[in-house]
């Protein structure tokens, strides 16, 4: 049957696809051209959440698992014992439309296995999405991976009808690749993205000059590191992010903690818990790079070159940096007033909006949704101002971790109880 | 105390505006047809619904507030909580209290209860537009069925249009009984007696195109096998997914 071979080939190609954690589907504004099928109004939808509560939004699959490389950290990897597939350009169209229709998904995010040479794998690629746009009339969001090694004339192409490129750097530092991934150099993944980066950003200008010229990976590009497998610092993956964001343009960079898959001794052995807080807590500090104006320096730095783990990074900058506090939110500057713990950039916002109306109290503050518990020790008011007493960063610490319900309580209480 | 009796549309509400205006009433509560009135005491005011009446009150609030604003206001209305007239009430008597815009008083109980209600709408929007979860019958129709906590059917209606834009589709309130139809030209309103209790198996299975149950096996087996296991986190799932959407997303349905 022909229907259980997709059926099957689904099944493999989407498992092999799944540690690829990117699912981004916003930034891109598409139009429905000539009453075709689909559009992008630049924010993304999650159309349903799997139960390790992660967002479904686009079909996220592998053309072929086939891989000629043998990368230890890759459930794809030549050595892998694993069923093989490989999907037809015709199922992958008809597997997006189809999907696409039913509103289940928001587009399709093709990567694939290297098979042949990189230049084969992404003329195949760049075949389907060619498709998509041109004969399907689709409008929805594509995502492509850019095979390093593949022709810049594909790369260009691929741009054309993608919205977003992404090559995985894979892992943080050169030598951790060369450990597990001998046949690759991080240089095969600098090259294509500086030449994304030129394009991309040689394309927006004409289009800020000619209404008419052609989208160019409008959502730009990303990338993805693994967390936990080697044993990198945050402040070596923060310092690699930062690289991506002032220097490439990026416009995401996706931390994923590694899930042991392999019996490799290079590797964190089968069974290893993945490293999910340690992940959480770098996805914080990449937001606070990201919209809260912080200097990656802030956060990590050779005599801290971790993140710690039992409070947020920007509590953890809070409490190394007293001396900035209290903030009086009557008359701080919304860039201080963000750097609060507890008030977010949405409260930041509201707060220098409400302000011009009344001068703001406590009690404003908690029916305006604010974490105030934790905000409080950070807040100065002038009327009537109760003065905190001196509290060491330590004792701040303790006190606003009592007080809060974190969700990784247990897995904190069984830590401490080792010690 | 009095009530004001309004035929329950946006223009009947904003009618009852300018007749507490008008009459100098104090102490209003509303009430619409199909409410309880739970009052016993006090005086009842009829509202006739009048376009110029309406029309007069809408440019008042237009003047003070941002089309943001007055699309909070709107909002609120779908909300379909409980009495929500009072708070838009609240919010309306300060806005024209003011000859300035007060919509982002929030430290203002009225003004904050407006943005949270507007809120809780959008993202309601926001879930259907993510929920809904079409399946195609034989003549080629697109339909899906949807219980929202809000009215939104207006609100995502653009949604649709704009991005299925060639092909036919139904989208049906199942809670409010009426629903929104594309027809490859324009969407229209539609009240149709869709009772869920008839639709059995059997009727499904003749209405349904003949690929419509492969493509949402696809979806389910799809939807397992994204899923990473040392992952698990249903906690997560249940807060992004609450349980009372499952009803109508394909691949929370067992098969047939």
């Amino acid at each position: 049957m022909v229907n259980e071979r997709v059926l099957e080939k689904l099944e493999i190609l989407s498992d092999a696809a799944k540690y690829d954690v990117s699912c981004a589907s916003g930034q891109s504004k598409r139009a429905n051209k000539d009453k075709g099928l689909g559009d992008s109004k630049g924010y993304g939808i999650c159309h349903a959440f799997t139960e390790d509560g992660r967002c479904v939004s686009l079909l996220k699959i592998l053309l072929t698992n086939h891989c000629i490389f043998d990368c230890a950290y890759c459930v794809s990897r030549k050595s892998n014992d694993v069923k093989r597939a490989a999907f037809t350009i015709e199922e992958v169209v008809d597997l997006t439309i189809n999907f696409y229709r039913r509103n289940y998904i928001e587009g399709l995010f093709l990567s694939s296995g290297i098979f042949d040479s990189p230049d084969y794998t992404m003329e195949r690629l760049v075949k389907i999405a060619r498709k998509l746009r041109t004969e399907q009339n689709f409008n929805g969001y594509i995502h492509l991976k850019a095979i390093p090694g593949a022709s810049e004339e594909l790369m260009k192409e691929a741009g054309l009808y993608a919205d977003r490129l992404s090559v995985n750097v894979e892992m943080p530092t050169e030598k951790s690749l060369k450990l597990l991934a001998p046949e690759k150099k991080h240089q095969d993944v600098l090259r294509p993205m500086t030449y994304l980066k030129t394009e991309i950003a040689g394309y927006k200008e004409e289009k800020s000059r000619n209404r008419k010229a052609p989208l160019f990976a409008p959502a730009g590009q990303s990338t993805q590191m693994v967390i936990g497998a080697t044993p990198e610092s945050d402040l070596d993956i923060l310092g690699m992010s930062h690289h991506f964001y002032s220097q490439m343009n990026l416009k995401r960079v996706y931390y994923s903690g590694y899930v042991p898959i392999s019996d490799d001794n290079r590797l964190p052995s089968l069974g290893t818990p993945v490293p999910i807080i340690r992940e959480n807590r770098l996805y914080q500090a990449d937001w606070l790079l990201r919209f809260y104006g912080f200097e990656f320096n802030e956060l990590v730095g050779i005599d801290q070159p971790n993140l710690e783990l039992d409070v947020d990074p920007k509590l953890s900058w809070a409490l190394r940096n007293l001396d900035q506090f209290p903030v009086d939110i009557n008359s701080a500057d919304l860039e201080m007033i963000i750097r609060i713990p507890g008030i977010g950039v949405q409260s930041a916002r509201k707060i220098v909006a409400a302000r011009r109306f009344r001068r703001l109290q406590p009690e404003h503050l908690k029916t305006m949704g604010i974490a105030y518990n934790r905000a409080r020790y950070f807040l100065a008011f002038s009327r009537p101002f109760s003065r905190q007493p001196d509290f060491t960063s330590n004792q701040l610490k303790q006190l606003i971790l009592t007080a809060q319900k974190s969700k990784y309580t247990s897995a904190f209480s069984t830590q401490l109880s080792l010690f | 105390m009095t009530t004001l009796q309004y035929d329950g549309t946006y223009e009947g509400w904003l009618t009852a505006v300018f007749d507490i205006y008008a009459y100098k009433l104090e102490d209003v509560v509303f009430n619409k047809p199909g409410a309880s009135s739970g009052l016993m005491f006090g005086s009842t005011h009829r509202v006739i619904t009048d376009e110029t009446k309406g029309e007069r009150v809408w440019l008042g609030l237009q003047k003070r507030l941002s089309a943001d604003g007055l699309k909070r206001l709107y909002k609120t209305f779908l909300a379909d909580f409980e009495k929500p007239e009072e708070t838009m009430w609240h919010f309306v008597r300060h806005v024209f209290n003011n000859s300035h815009n007060v919509e982002e008083d929030y430290s203002h109980p009225a003004v904050w209860e407006i943005r949270k209600t507007a809120k809780r709408v959008d993202r309601e929007v926001h879930r259907m537009e993510a929920f809904v979860r079409f399946k195609l019958t034989r003549d080629h129709l697109y339909y899906a069925i949807i219980e929202p906590d809000c009215d939104v059917l207006s609100l995502i209606s653009n949604h649709f249009e704009s991005r299925f834009a060639d092909q036919r589709w139904l989208i049906y309130d199942a809670r409010r009984r009426y629903g929104i139809y594309y027809n490859l030209e324009n969407v229209t309103t539609v009240a149709i007696d869709f009772h869920q209790g008839r639709a059995t198996s059997n009727l499904i299975a003749e209405i349904s195109d003949e690929r419509e149950e492969f493509y949402q096996d696809l979806w389910r087996s799809y939807f397992k096998s994204v899923t990473i296991a040392a992952r698990k986190n249903l906690r997560l799932q249940l807060q992004h997914m609450p349980k009372r959407y499952w009803k109508h997303l394909t691949e929370k349905m067992s098969k047939g």
